[in-house]
């Protein structure tokens, strides 16, 4: 996980889902969102297996050996870390209020939450939000394009991959010039979001006729309720 | 399967009077609140019972969901290929598959905190959104967001949307395709076939 290898890694798998989103037309099976369904279907089975080997297992066994106080604080810590940018998005998306309380969270959890490990600003009544550059271009009408299934950081849009080049890049996470701390804090990321999703886990296991499907218009379905900050005109007509 | 048709009809038109003249937001929160502290507080549930939740989600929140709307909403357009025999089937499987879907996130999220968004509403309006949010530690709120219409038996909740998606419609495609592939026979045997593992069983076997 050098810095070197894994942006490169990072571009490769990107220049292939764009690749992969430009030869929309060969490959189809119908869904006018999901031109390139072969491709995701396979790098979906490939995140899934990993998952299961790897990420899964590592984060059930952080849920256990760590008590729920102790994982509440490292989830706190990097929300804290990412609102920053949360903040530097509500503000490109015209939403300077909310950007506001983005930026008096970071200051209130850094000080008075001890470096982010308590959320005293929610308790304050600065209500934590969701924001990035996917969202951002999103709100400047940029459209969502195909969706792709990218390896590793499983499901996105053409144009939520474009956004997640530009979280990465501004990840102060993934900045740390410290090689070792910031691959100890980036496996420390994954897990913890891992482990706080295991009991979504259960219910979509339950919910799916077909898991891949499921996910894919879960995820699109989200992606523009978060957009429209969970206002979106509804469309139910057929 | 007769069984549950019956109970289906059943439940669908011998609802409490009480829970009828209830407002859409009093009604979400009273049932959101009488169920969960069940879940919370019952031994056997909390030690894995999962028949005992599906049976709570049948006899407390079946009454106020109206599962031919969601069916229909699922379908989409897809629904005018199915003859009024096979829509009959359609509900009753798809009712199988939310009650327990619905059950397994009353289970896994139940000692999370619900909080009710305000909620106001015209007099006369009759398709209405009350908002709920689950609290996480750490994270964003997960927001729940029920949708219900009034018909003549009070209001029903014919959509929930979780964290912007809805639980309904996200089968649409899924639906669409399974029909385009074996017709809506072919959808009615994938629904079946799902029905069959895990826990539905449990819900069948009642």
């Amino acid at each position: 996980m050098k810095k070197t290898t894994n942006q490169t890694g990072f571009r490769k798998v990107l220049a292939v889902a764009v690749m992969a989103a430009g030869l929309s037309g060969c490959a189809t099976s119908g869904n006018p969102k999901d031109p390139i369904e072969g491709f995701n279907r396979a790098m979906f089975a490939f995140n899934d297996g990993l998952d299961t080997v790897l990420i899964k297992p590592a984060a059930k066994g952080y849920e256990a050996a760590l008590p729920k106080p102790v994982r509440t604080g490292v989830t706190n810590f990097f929300g804290n870390i990412a609102d920053l940018f949360i903040g530097v998005n509500n503000l490109l998306q015209g939403k300077p209020d909310q950007a506001l309380s983005d930026f008096g969270r970071v200051v209130i959890n850094s000080t008075i939450g001890i470096l982010g490990l308590f959320d005293v600003a929610t308790e304050a009544g600065l209500e934590k939000h969701e924001e990035d550059f996917g969202q951002t271009f999103g709100r400047w009408g940029v459209g969502d394009g195909a969706y792709v299934v990218l390896p590793f950081f499983g499901p996105r849009t053409v144009r939520d991959t474009v956004g997640l080049v530009l979280d990465v890049k501004t990840d102060p996470v993934a900045n740390l010039s410290d090689v070792a701390t910031r691959n100890s804090l980036l496996a420390l990321r994954v897990v913890d979001n891992r482990a706080d999703l295991l009991p979504a886990d259960k219910v979509i296991e339950e919910a799916a006729l077909d898991k891949y499907s499921y996910v894919r218009d879960g995820y699109l379905q989200r992606r523009r309720n978060l957009i429209y900050d969970g206002n979106p005109p509804r469309d139910l007509a057929d | 399967m007769k069984y549950l048709l019956g109970l289906l009809t059943a439940l669908l038109f011998s609802l409490p009077a009480a829970a009828n003249e209830m407002a859409p937001d009093v009604l979400v929160k009273t049932v959101t609140n009488e169920v969960l502290d069940t879940v919370r507080q019952d031994k056997e549930i909390r030690n894995g019972n999962s028949k005992k939740v599906l049976d709570l989600v049948e006899t407390k929140i079946l009454p106020h969901f109206n599962f031919y709307r969601m069916t229909q909403l699922a379908l989409g357009r897809e629904s005018r290929q199915a003859s009024p025999e096979q829509m009959k089937v359609l509900v009753d499987e798809f009712r199988t598959l939310l009650v327990r879907t619905y059950s397994k996130a009353l289970t896994e999220y139940r000692d999370q905190e619900i909080v009710f968004k305000p909620f106001k509403m015209a007099a006369n309006e009759t398709d209405v959104r009350v908002r709920t949010e689950v609290k996480q530690t750490g994270g964003k709120p997960v927001s729940i967001d029920y949708y219900l219409e009034k018909g003549n038996n009070g209001w029903k909740v014919y959509d929930i949307e979780v964290a912007g998606a809805s639980l309904v419609t996200n089968y649409r495609s899924t639906f669409a395709q399974e029909i385009q592939k074996g017709g809506v026979d072919g959808l009615i045997k994938s629904l079946q076939e799902k029905n069959k593992t895990g826990e539905a069983v449990a819900a069948k076997a009642k």
